[in-house]
């Protein structure tokens, strides 16, 4: 029943321009700066050699690409998960999952299902980007792998919360707008706090994905990604549980 | 005994009760549906007869009171109960991006049929609700008479054993009225019917037995037949049953 929904839910997606402009938005700012830093390093790179331990272009290109996606992707999953819910109850569709014979869990995970298969493309647009790297020299694929995981994690992370904002909402912008303000919120919190080690860096979400970004995968990091993913679908399937008794 | 009468139920509500803050919008209904029965379900608006649809759908959790499906505890097993129903709401619950074979075949799914039996559902329920030509069209694009038959399409392409309409004929033209009329009469042959509406030529046309509620409470439950043997006019008794209340 999750992949039924999964399934509604890309290919109503997928039958809107929103996506489509959202993959050719994000995979525009990528490229650029992508090619940015290339350029920036093929112009070191003469120096870099005198060094004894130059850093590798995985570390140099790939790396800082990566921190930008989990930027790009910061602005963007709000548009996405604004309408999650939102719009089935503006549309009075929410009604028709509600009657059918199936869990509010199988709706939750399905359109949260939904919505990660969609960014995986993202993701694996950013990858490909990178991998396109291997064919002027060798990649560090532990390092792309630690940033693709960082990556995901993260975006699930968003992901989760927006959705939960949307099962609060029966206005998709007003759900885009809140999701979209907690999460600059936690990212000026991560700004804010700085590099010395504080309870304001342990609950940043970008701080965390840092570690991704710079190789470290420590379980800290990942029990912090899962907390926050399970937490936001808890209380999604908890609101909408409790959608018959408030209405 | 008493389980075996509810089995033979298509729905036994009783005692439902749903307050919407302080204010009772249903206070007290019992509703019972038998097997293969159409019933009418009238009211003023503001009656509180989209709330009881609600309620006996799974949509809006009673105040207090409970609500059998074919026997089966709604409140107790959902899954299981929502199952048995087909449900078509005052507003039809359509997603425009969608074609219309798209989203029938999303309701099949969403209703557990059988994937190998999808297909010759999809053609029954087209052929039936006269679908057949507009399958590969958007939602969004249809007339509202067609927006509305595709909402009754996705109630019944289960087969329940309950089909609730909400005031299918809303909005349509008349052509469109004794189609979706004939609809409702053909399906009232094999499955048991509730049908909310403001139109009482419909319910004599239609209904076995007729129930009316006035704020948030049952004032007339009767046999149509019965109401004919007495000759009261339908028209006469909604007349007087509710506006009495709203005086007193």
């Amino acid at each position: 029943m999750i992949f039924v929904v999964a399934h509604k839910e890309l290919k109503i997606l997928f039958g809107s321009p929103l996506a489509w402009v959202i993959l050719a938005l994000a995979q525009l700012v990528l490229t650029w700066v992508f090619l940015a830093h290339l350029d920036t390093f093929l112009e070191i790179q003469p120096q870099l050699i005198r060094i004894a331990n130059p850093p590798g272009i995985t570390e140099s290109i790939v790396a800082p690409s990566f921190a930008l996606a989990a930027i790009v992707l910061l602005m963007t999953t709000p548009l996405l998960t604004a309408r999650l819910i939102a719009e089935e109850r503006r549309n009075h569709t929410l009604s028709f999952l509600i009657s059918a014979p199936i869990s509010i869990t199988d709706i939750v995970l399905g359109k949260f299902l939904g919505l990660m298969i969609f960014l995986s493309v993202v993701i694996a647009l950013a990858a490909a980007l990178s991998l396109s790297l291997l064919a002027g020299g060798t990649l560090d694929f532990g390092l792309l792998l630690s940033n693709i995981i960082g990556l995901l994690l993260i975006a699930a992370c968003f992901a989760s919360l927006g959705l939960y904002i949307s099962c609060l909402s029966a206005q998709p912008a007003v759900a885009g707008a809140g999701t979209l303000g907690i999460l600059l919120g936690l990212w000026v919190m991560d700004n804010v706090a700085g590099e010395e080690d504080g309870i304001t860096r342990s609950f940043s979400l970008l701080a965390h994905y840092e570690n991704f970004n710079r190789g470290i995968i420590d379980t800290f990091g990942l029990a912090y990604f899962a907390l926050f993913i399970l937490i936001f679908l808890i209380l999604s399937i908890r609101r909408l549980d409790g959608e018959g008794l408030y209405d | 005994m008493m389980a075996e009468r509810n089995a033979s139920m298509a729905i036994s509500a009783r005692g439902l009760c749903r307050c919407f803050g302080t204010r009772a919008a249903v206070h007290d209904v019992n509703l019972e549906l038998r097997r293969g029965e159409v019933l009418g379900f009238l009211g003023p608006n503001g009656a509180g007869k989209t709330t009881i649809m609600r309620m006996l759908t799974g949509n809006l959790t009673p105040s207090s009171g409970t609500v059998e499906i074919c026997g089966i505890d709604l409140l107790g097993k959902p899954r299981e109960a929502k199952a048995c129903i087909g449900y078509l709401p005052e507003i039809p619950p359509l997603y425009r991006e969608l074609t219309v074979n798209e989203y029938l075949r999303f309701a099949a799914r969403l209703h557990r049929v059988h994937s190998a039996k999808i297909h010759s559902a999809l053609a029954k329920v087209t052929q039936r609700c006269g679908l057949s030509s507009t399958g590969d069209r958007l939602i969004g694009s249809l007339s509202k008479g067609y927006q509305q038959r595709v909402g009754i399409a996705q109630a019944i392409i289960h087969d329940p054993e309950v089909i609730i309409l909400d005031e299918p004929t809303a909005g349509l033209d008349p052509n469109q009225i004794r189609e979706i009329r004939t609809l409702i009469r053909d399906l009232a042959a094999e499955r048991s019917v509730i049908l909310s509406t403001h139109i009482l030529s419909e319910v004599d046309n239609v209904c076995d037995r007729v129930q009316i509620v006035h704020e948030g409470r049952t004032v007339l439950d009767e046999y149509m037949e019965r109401l004919k043997q007495k000759g009261t006019n339908l028209e006469e008794s909604f007349a007087h049953f509710t506006k009495n209340h709203a005086t007193s």
